[in-house]
């Protein structure tokens, strides 16, 4: 239920009394809603679904999270591989 | 593509399976709820690389399968009326109805439209006055603040020729429905990440209270997948009845309140049939009455339907040993081991769950 | 449903119709319906060696001097023009392409017009500017053609139909059926272009970019391969239905299996964005200016190099092989190093929210 794609916010405007953005997915643009996260800035990143933001992405938890499993990911070179059923 | 192609690192991917391995001592048994996460499993094949003692079930997590039979013969006779524009999101378009799919009434002259997101039905709406435009409002609470928003902004515009045919589904009594049953042998849940962006976590603690298992936020790329399985085991390993959030970057507790606001706003909680499962109470979202003026189910006179149920793909009760092929009316005709009906659950292409395991 | 619990474990879907009383859009996607379709309706009407052989071209036995090919294809495309093409291009270059997969030299294309009432003058005048264009790039002559108006609303602007000839290599035998194990499996350049390029084009999704589509004429690529070796076995371009498709029918056809490499897949990052968004997969979406080759592992880097220093070609990668496990199916090993299944297209590629 959840095709959800992160995308760049390069522009915000009203339409129809909505608050809508023009979204960057990587060279691909489409118009979103920003109604629901309307804190957006212009290049913030949020999770799109059929046309509307439903998450304003956050960076830093982006980071700590990758940092996190790199480290897990140090720690498994240095005990090796389990070996394979 | 940022916060897409990290998260598909193959050695990040590896060295956290690596850790599960490490991790799990004995056999659990995790479900998803999400056709996306679904997807994403078969389409990397993660499960394949997982260790043995993890099994992952799939739950009903793809609202364009669980959708009522009834409710799509409604849309088939609203889709059918001359005059009408009938908009869906593209995958509802293959789901048969008691002999017939919107494929069969586009043929027979219906004017059926794939949109992308409502606002394209409500400006279809806009665009020609002298139709009735009806959007097919399907989905779990991830595409409800989307679909309200259609409602609340044909209202705005003063629209008198929009309206809906509701068919929302709510995790959390399915979940409830799940947990509870004497079959259940799930042990630790993968929470529908985008489900929960919307909606939070908040509703969960009520049902980690009552059924003592760990849940899990997931995402939807592969590290977020193998990260919610290893949060999960971890949690299992442990003895830890808890609520761990998986996704950070995208979830929070509160989830979105302006969403939440419009659901309330528009939507009550109703009773909903499953696709194949049954009556879950209070597992839907309707249209509250004050919107009746939005309501395709109102506007158009479809009362008298007689359903008539197309044999399902049971492949998955089959894998789990709770059926044998012969219970199955397709097995043997149009349906063999080499290529199997299994229906398009989650893709367009037609990986389902089922299919997937004939796929090794 | 037997039970009175409710038991919600693995998928418990509704499989799709199978549409065999009406023609629907799924007919003409380029997936297996389309396949049933012609097995059905046609194949078996027809019934004839040539037809049954299932390439995009007739390989025509003659006791003249040479072999010929043929081949013909009717174009609908909306909207007419497109970035990076138009119906004309199209349609010569998805002609003189299918005659030249069969290892002919393409000579001689006819052109049937189907014109709506109303069409500009001056549209019609663009069209086949763009077709003698491409015509001449490719070296062919439009030696024949058909007109017929119709009512306004009966034809989307206009459809042409095209009907090519041409005459295969001496001693050269390449077709869907001809790919052998061991072989390596060679793609010309990205995939997914065209169908996005006009799927933007259309406007119907809401979403705007950059792409072009790839339509080309590829008869001198297919020399240059030629040239290069002589165990070139198989040929297809992989227009609708895209690569997993037309992979697909090549090992039905040859009856051997296929393994791809995900990682070496050309996707251009626009496209993977928009199947992303969509909910697409690249392998699915419709090329009209790619080739994927099956050739003797012996000859592969001297393909290759053949095709990168040919225009068209100058993207070509080795992206598998042909192999003996599970005939008849296309496996792709994915990033992560799993394996998994890549089927055909079904019906029609339709945007999900799963």
């Amino acid at each position: 239920m959840c095709l959800g794609v992160p995308g760049k916010i390069v522009e915000t405007y009203e339409k129809g009394g909505l608050h809508m953005a023009r979204v960057d997915f990587g060279g691909i643009f489409r118009e979103a809603c920003l109604d629901y996260v309307p804190e957006a800035q212009v290049g913030e990143y949020c999770i799109i679904h059929v046309g509307f933001a439903i998450s304003l992405l956050n960076e830093s938890e982006a980071m700590e999270t990758l940092d996190l499993l790199r480290q897990i990911g140090a720690i498994e070179e240095e005990l090796g591989p389990e070996p394979t059923p | 593509m940022k916060y897409v192609t990290e998260y598909r690192d193959a050695e990040l991917v590896k060295s956290v399976i690596g850790e599960i391995r490490h991790t799990v001592t004995r056999p659990w048994t995790l479900m998803e709820i999400c056709g996306g996460q679904t997807h994403a499993i078969v389409r990397h094949g993660i499960d394949q690389l997982l260790p043995p003692e993890i099994e992952l079930v799939h739950g009903p997590g793809c609202p364009v399968c669980v959708t009522p039979l009834e409710l799509i013969d409604k849309a088939l006779a609203i889709a059918s009326q001359p005059n009408v524009i009938f908009c869906s999101y593209g995958d509802m378009l293959r789901v048969p109805g008691s002999g017939r799919d919107l494929f069969s009434v586009k043929a027979q002259g219906g004017d059926v439209r794939v949109v992308y997101s409502p606002l394209d039905a409500v400006t279809l709406a806009e665009k020609n006055p002298d139709k009735q435009v009806v959007f097919f409002a399907i989905g779990f609470e991830t595409t409800a603040p989307a679909n309200v928003m259609s409602v609340i902004q044909a209202q705005r515009l003063g629209l008198t020729n929009y309206s809906v045919l509701v068919s929302h589904v709510r995790v959390p009594p399915a979940m409830k429905a799940i947990l509870g049953s004497p079959h259940n042998r799930v042990q630790g849940f993968l929470l529908a990440g985008h489900v929960n962006a919307v909606m939070g976590y908040h509703e969960y603690p009520s049902l980690l209270a009552e059924f003592k298992i760990p849940m899990v936020v997931t995402g939807f790329e592969p590290l977020d997948i193998v990260q919610g399985i290893l949060t999960t085991a971890q949690l299992l390993e442990a003895g830890k009845i808890e609520i761990a959030n998986a996704y950070q970057r995208a979830v929070t507790f509160e989830g979105l309140k302006p969403a939440q606001d419009a659901i309330e706003k528009v939507f009550m909680e109703c009773d909903r049939a499953w696709r194949g499962i049954g009556m879950i109470p209070m597992s839907g979202w309707c249209l509250r009455p004050e919107f009746d003026l939005f309501n395709a189910e109102k506007r158009f006179n479809v009362g008298d339907i007689h359903t008539k149920e197309s044999s399902l793909c049971i492949a998955g009760q089959i894998l789990q040993g709770l059926k044998k092929p012969h219970d199955c009316p397709a097995f043997g005709k149009e349906c063999t081991t080499e290529n199997p009906l299994g229906a398009t659950m989650v893709s367009s292409e037609g990986a389902c769950a089922a299919y997937y395991k004939y796929g090794r | 449903m037997t039970d009175e619990t409710i038991n919600i474990e693995g998928a418990v879907c509704a499989p799709p119709l199978p549409h065999g009383e009406q023609i629907v859009m799924g007919h003409g996607a380029g997936g297996r319906m389309s396949h049933q379709l012609i097995q059905k309706a046609f194949m078996s009407a027809f019934d004839n060696p040539a037809l049954l052989a299932g390439d995009d071209a007739a390989r025509l036995e003659s006791n003249l001097h040479a072999n010929l090919a043929i081949s013909t294809d009717a174009h609908v495309v909306f909207p007419l023009f497109f970035p990076g093409g138009d119906i004309g291009r199209l349609a010569v270059c998805g002609t003189v392409n299918d005659v030249a997969m069969l290892g002919a030299k393409p000579l001689y294309l006819t052109a049937g017009f189907i014109l709506e009432e109303g069409l500009p003058m001056e549209t019609l005048h663009r069209v086949v500017a763009s077709m003698k264009s491409a015509a001449d790039e490719a070296g062919v002559q439009i030696v024949a053609g058909d007109t017929k108006v119709v009512q306004k609303g009966k034809a989307d602007g206009l459809y042409i139909t095209t009907a090519g000839v041409g005459v295969i290599r001496t001693g050269v035998t390449v077709g869907g059926a001809q790919a052998k194990v061991g072989d390596v499996v060679i793609l010309s350049g990205s995939i997914g272009d065209h169908g996005i390029a006009v799927l933007g084009a259309r406007n119907e999704l809401g979403f705007q970019s950059s792409l072009q589509s790839d339509v080309a004429p590829l008869n001198h690529l297919i020399d240059a391969m030629l040239d290069a070796s002589d165990n070139v076995h198989v040929l297809r371009d992989p227009t609708r239905g895209g690569l997993a498709t037309t992979l697909n029918e090549i090992a039905t056809q040859s009856n051997v299996g296929i393994l791809l490499d995900e990682e070496t897949i050309p996707v251009h990052p626009e496209v993977g964005a928009a199947c992303e968004m969509l909910g697409f997969d690249p392998l699915y979406v419709a090329n009209e200016g790619k080739l994927v080759t099956m050739v003797a592992r012996e000859d592969a880097e001297s393909v290759l190099k053949a095709m990168q220093s040919t225009r068209y070609g100058e993207g070509a990668v080795i992206i598998g092989e042909v192999t003996a496990i599970r005939r008849g199916r296309v496996l792709l090993k994915t990033a992560l190093g799993s394996t998994r299944i890549v089927d055909m297209l079904a019906g029609e590629m339709l945007p999900r929210i799963c």
